[in-house]
């Protein structure tokens, strides 16, 4: 856990099992050994190439968030104009039509905490079973599954929509929620982790010491499947938080948006007669909006990326 | 990105459209002819009872109108939902009244958009509430698109009669005079852009709302609607006027090819390279607020005219307050839309920056000598007031406007982008909304 993960190149586990025989390949070995994988100058431009595509939006965020709306139209992207006003921006994003944000922002997190921490505790059950219990029809299960990763949530919505609709369940909370619990990834990614990170021998001794199925899930299973389950958290969390499409078609009352559709609410009024432009808000928002993740990431990535490595090498 | 959502919208709305089709059909078969009509006492009876009216308008000014409704009467609450606008506003309408569920009690419907929904019978007459009594206290163009015959589906909040503004520093820079007809229009347009390849005389990627204003000013009448009898024809003298000078700027690349609303277009509006704005009257408070940077640049004219000395104009945007069927407390919503839109409203939502579709407002001395800051302290009301008192009452939109301006940029945009002509595309544009109207069961013809 405490070791961090190195990146390999391809080629890397010949060479340390070159290394591992004991052959004198000084050259080699001195050059670069497992620890130090040998370089491309081809991956390491194409990597950079990647970086600097990745970071630039990021770093014209962070920028125009700095300024105002008249700054905006007047500089350049990519660097500071002479007013800095994030702070001033930062407080009008919280307090512009009645402070909306915050309610916006708390909407977001109750959709993330039921409905990506449901679809992770559905995900972590679900997977569980399917890889340790053999019952008919565990084949069709897997078939729906793999399936319905292939199907985007997009072409779900409607039907979706139609079917909410029928129910009532238009223009609640509800209707974010119980759609993010189906997490087919998540399921997937439980099942391929639960098969590698619980040994069945470990089960059945705890079934010969007298465990229940139930206890033998919580107090051995489940510890077991901690860095799947952070994994499967992160992936379902990301997936809520930026959720835009669903919430568009289920919700009409503005008090129960998330961040995503409250910001392109914000951002649409500049395309209306009559519409308050507030481009900076929108940009000072969207900042604001993707540091939770950025934070999330950060405190949890020690416990993923050991998942993420789990069973990759045989002990 | 943009473009993807729109299409994406467009399908959803497309949808919604669809379902409300389908409701209306298979719906109550209720005969609102004989609706009984409402009387003063009985929404004042309402008022003092008091309840809570849900408003789903983007407006900005209607803040404070509500504001002030609830001061005077204190047991009514307004509940305005202001988030939504364009599109999204109307796909989520046309939803809430496909479901039969959330459907609010006002709702604001832009004039282009209103027969679609009154055809469906998705909106109340207003007419037994006493609206049909307040043809007089509107602007003629306004008044001719809420109303059909003797019902009335909306109360004209605002107008849009058409106006040139012009950014003055760029015109005074190269000495160039500013156009009073289209032609002039198109002289000035080859001159600014000889003097500067960056500066555009104006920026048109193609807008279906912009060109059936220009049509309109031209005298041309494409859309003719008696029920669900609709002609749509492109093929008359207007029209010519209007291609034959557009297709000069086209062919010559005198326009800017950047797309209304946008980003770029701000920026454009703000730093000289677009130098005229041709549009409704509802524009200084978006110049205002988008385009703070070139306060005092700007000034507003008359819309240019196809014959020197001509003063027809056009309207571009505008919205009404509407009832829609399925709403609840209809005294109360009526009482607010009468309150916002015809009584002391008008005047809180015009301090505040709005241009009224009321003629006591339009004549108010005061009104027309406010002095503009933007502007540069022009009385900019006066040309706006004069274009009103000259739009033509005879235009009317599609009952599927919404939809036919949603494949404008895929069948007239073509003549923006590629050698296709523009009267050809507006060919293309008649055809395919013929077919669609022809699919959604209305009877059309050239």
């Amino acid at each position: 856990m405490s070791s961090s993960v190195t990146t390999t190149s391809p080629d890397a586990p010949e060479q340390a099992a070159g290394g591992s025989k004991g052959a004198p390949r000084l050259r080699t070995r001195r050059k670069h050994s497992p620890g130090r994988p040998k370089r491309s100058i081809l991956l390491t431009v194409l990597t950079g190439l990647i970086l600097v595509y990745t970071v630039v939006p990021l770093i014209w965020l962070v920028i125009s968030a700095t300024k105002t709306q008249d700054g905006l139209a007047n500089s350049s992207g990519m660097w500071f104009s002479s007013d800095f006003a994030l702070w001033q921006n930062i407080h009008d994003t919280f307090t512009y039509h009645d402070g909306i944000f915050v309610r916006w922002l708390l909407n977001t997190l109750l959709y993330v905490v039921l409905g990506a921490g449901g679809a992770t505790l559905l995900a972590i059950l679900g997977g569980y079973a399917l890889a340790k219990f053999t019952f008919p029809g565990k084949r069709a299960v897997f078939a729906v599954v793999i399936g319905a990763v292939a199907v985007p949530g997009t072409a779900l919505a409607v039907p979706t929509f139609l079917m909410f609709s029928k129910m009532g369940l238009t223009d609640t909370p509800w209707a974010v929620i119980i759609p993010s619990l189906v997490s087919p990834f998540g399921l997937y990614l439980m099942w391929v982790f639960a098969t590698e990170a619980i040994p069945t021998e470990l089960m059945e001794a705890a079934r010969i010491d007298g465990a229940g199925e139930v206890r033998t899930f919580f107090q051995v299973a489940m510890p077991l499947l901690a860095p799947g389950t952070v994994t499967v958290l992160l992936f379902t969390t990301v997936a809520t938080w930026n959720n835009y499409f669903l919430p568009l078609i289920m919700l009409k009352d503005p008090n129960w948006y998330p961040l995503t559709l409250g910001l392109d609410a914000w951002n649409s009024q500049a395309q209306t007669i009559g519409g308050d432009v507030v481009t900076n808000l929108v940009i000072t928002g969207s900042l604001l909006t993707i540091i939770p993740l950025i934070a999330a990431f950060l405190l949890l990535q020690k416990y993923w990326q050991s998942g993420l490595s789990a069973g990759s090498v045989k002990e | 990105m943009r473009r993807t959502t729109g299409r994406l919208m467009r399908g959803i709305t497309l949808l919604s459209v669809l379902a409300l089709g389908a409701t209306a059909c298979g719906g109550s078969d209720d005969d609102s002819s004989d609706q009984k009509a409402v009387s003063a006492a009985d929404i004042q009876a309402a008022l003092k009872k008091g309840g809570t009216v849900n408003v789903w308008a983007w407006e900005p000014t209607l803040k404070s109108v509500a504001a002030n409704f609830e001061k005077k009467y204190p047991k009514v609450k307004i509940n305005l939902v202001a988030e939504r606008s364009g599109d999204k506003h109307y796909t989520a309408l046309s939803n809430a009244i496909a479901a039969k569920k959330g459907v609010p009690d006002v709702a604001q419907v832009e004039y282009f958009a209103l027969s679609q929904y009154s055809l469906t019978k998705g909106l109340t007459d207003l007419a037994p509430y006493g609206a049909d009594k307040l043809k007089a206290k509107y602007t003629p163009g306004p008044w001719n698109a809420v109303s059909d015959g003797d019902k009335v589906y909306g109360l004209p909040m605002d107008s849009g009669p058409m106006a040139m503004f012009y950014n003055k520093k760029v015109f005074d820079k190269y000495k160039i005079a500013v156009p009073t007809t289209w032609d002039e229009y198109v002289e000035a347009a080859r001159k600014l852009h000889k003097a500067d390849p960056k500066v555009y005389i104006a920026n048109d990627a193609g807008d279906a709302g912009f060109t059936t204003s220009l049509l309109w000013e031209a005298g041309s009448r494409p859309y003719k609607v008696d029920g669900t009898k609709v002609s749509i024809n492109f093929d008359d003298a207007g029209a010519k006027k209007y291609t034959d000078t557009w297709q000069k700027l086209i062919d010559e690349k005198l326009v800017s090819p950047i797309n209304g609303w946008t980003d770029d277009w701000y920026k454009g509006l703000g730093d000289g390279t677009i130098a005229t704005l041709t549009t409704g009257a509802w524009m200084p408070a978006n110049f205002v607020s988008g385009v703070p940077q070139a306060s005092g640049q700007w000034r507003a004219a008359p819309m240019p005219a196809w014959t020197k000395g001509d003063k027809a104009s056009a309207e571009n945007g505008g919205s009404s307050l509407a009832l829609p069927e399925l709403g609840k407390n209809k005294e109360l919503a009526y009482a607010f839309v009468e309150y916002a839109n015809a009584g002391d409203g008008v005047q809180t939502r015009v301090d505040e920056g709005a241009f009224p579709a009321t003629n006591a407002q339009l004549q108010d001395p005061a009104f027309l000598s406010k002095k503009f800051d933007y502007f540069d302290g022009q009385e900019a009301n006066k040309i706006f007031a004069d274009s009103a008192a000259n739009v033509a009452s005879d235009w009317s939109y599609l009952p599927f406007q919404q939809y036919a301006n949603s494949i404008f940029n895929d069948t007239v945009g073509k003549a923006y982008v590629s050698s296709t002509k523009l009267s050809d595309a507006l060919k293309t544009w008649q055809d395919a909304s013929i077919k669609y109207g022809n699919e959604q069961g209305f009877t059309v013809e050239k």
